[in-house]
């Protein structure tokens, strides 16, 4: 697994693109990880976000996608392709973007989860093509 | 893997404590968050068991201070020791930028010491890393007790078991008061800034 080198240019585009696509749709917010649970863009509407532990959260979220491809392994699966979490106040859901960042949004019941979903894959491209190459 | 961000000129290292189950490695990270100013550290994040055992892992994010004009964010990882923790230990190895093996002192405790590092071996291997390359200090834990009746092993033995191929640095330590932790922790920050450093010639940036 490479480094990620990060440039201030890679971190606007790929914060415009989550802000445009997630956080204008209502998402709270969006977080894009690396799998070893380093945080590379954190993005949110200001008054819902502020409490959220960012780097507890990252690598908490890359252990447990992990455990969770591994999981998928042991009952024949490559991997599970929905990875979401139903709260009373929020939700979670998990996106895999390429093989090694992980795109993580937080939304409440006025934001369907098909909606993200869609979203979310339709960013996978060209978030992996900014850090990726 | 380390982070390099170029536009808040940080870089992002993750370290990982390893050895077998009870050797010291949370009491390390515990020691080490009730030291530092609170400035210079996020939250200690732990995962137990009912007992006091990590199931997970600990997580200790820090701030270091700027080398070169870059502010250096280590985070500090230890894993579960238990045998049968392996799958775990193996997700926690990914990404790994730098490695403290803590060993336990106690005769009874030789064989597991021993196993924990090959054990390191094949689980840095199955990301396609190499013991011999990677940053690594070893710490000898718990030295309090060899004044004690309870039989321990020298520092000759343990540097025989686990550093005769490895050759290289030890740290005594007691981690529950302290003794050789920041030194470990020095040392192996050191070192992993500057394997990763080398490897983006950062200095040049
Ligand atoms: N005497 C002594 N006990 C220690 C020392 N470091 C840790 N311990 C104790 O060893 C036990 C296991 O420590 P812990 O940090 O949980 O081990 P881990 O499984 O490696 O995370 C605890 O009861 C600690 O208080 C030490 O330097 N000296
Ligand atoms: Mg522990």
């Amino acid at each position: 697994m490479a480094d990620f080198v990060i440039t201030a240019q890679a971190q606007e585009k790929a914060g415009n693109l989550l802000i445009n696509s997630l956080i204008k749709a209502g998402v709270r917010t969006a977080l894009l990880i690396d799998s070893a649970g380093n945080v590379l863009a954190n993005c949110g509407h200001e008054q819902q976000h502020i409490d959220i532990d960012a780097i507890s959260l990252a690598a908490l979220a890359a252990a447990s996608l992990a455990a969770t491809t591994q999981i998928a392994k042991l009952i024949g699966e490559d991997d599970f392709s929905l990875l979401f979490h139903k709260g009373k106040h929020g939700n979670i859901h998990f996106g895999r973007i390429g093989q090694e960042l992980i795109l993580i949004t937080i939304f409440g019941d006025d934001v369907s989860l098909g909606l993200v979903r869609c979203r979310v894959s339709e960013l996978a491209e060209s978030i992996a093509e900014i850090f990726e190459g | 893997m380390a982070l390099i961000d170029l536009s808040k000129k940080e870089v992002h290292c993750k370290i990982v404590y390893y050895g077998p189950g009870r050797c010291g490695k949370t009491t390390n990270l515990l020691y080490i968050y009730q030291a530092m100013d609170e400035s210079d550290r996020g939250k200690m994040l732990t995962i137990d068991t009912k007992g006091d055992r990590t199931l997970f892992f600990d997580l200790l994010p820090l701030n270091l201070g700027k080398i070169s004009g870059f502010d250096i964010r280590i985070q500090l990882y230890t894993v579960p020791g238990q045998v049968m923790y392996e799958a775990t230990r193996k997700l926690v190895l990914k990404g790994v930028d730098g490695l403290v093996y803590v060993a336990d002192p106690l005769l009874v405790r030789r064989e597991r010491n021993i196993e924990g590092l090959e054990d390191l071996r094949r689980n840095l291997e199955a990301h396609n890393l190499k013991l011999e390359e990677m940053p690594i200090v070893l710490q000898y834990n718990k030295r309090d007790l060899v004044d004690t009746p309870v039989p321990t092993l020298t520092i000759e033995e343990l540097e025989a078991d686990l550093n005769s191929e490895l050759k290289t640095k030890y740290f005594e330590a007691v981690a529950t008061t302290g003794v050789g932790v920041f030194e470990t922790l020095k040392e192996i920050t050191k070192r992993t800034v500057r394997y990763v450093a080398e490897k983006h010639l950062l200095t040049k940036m």
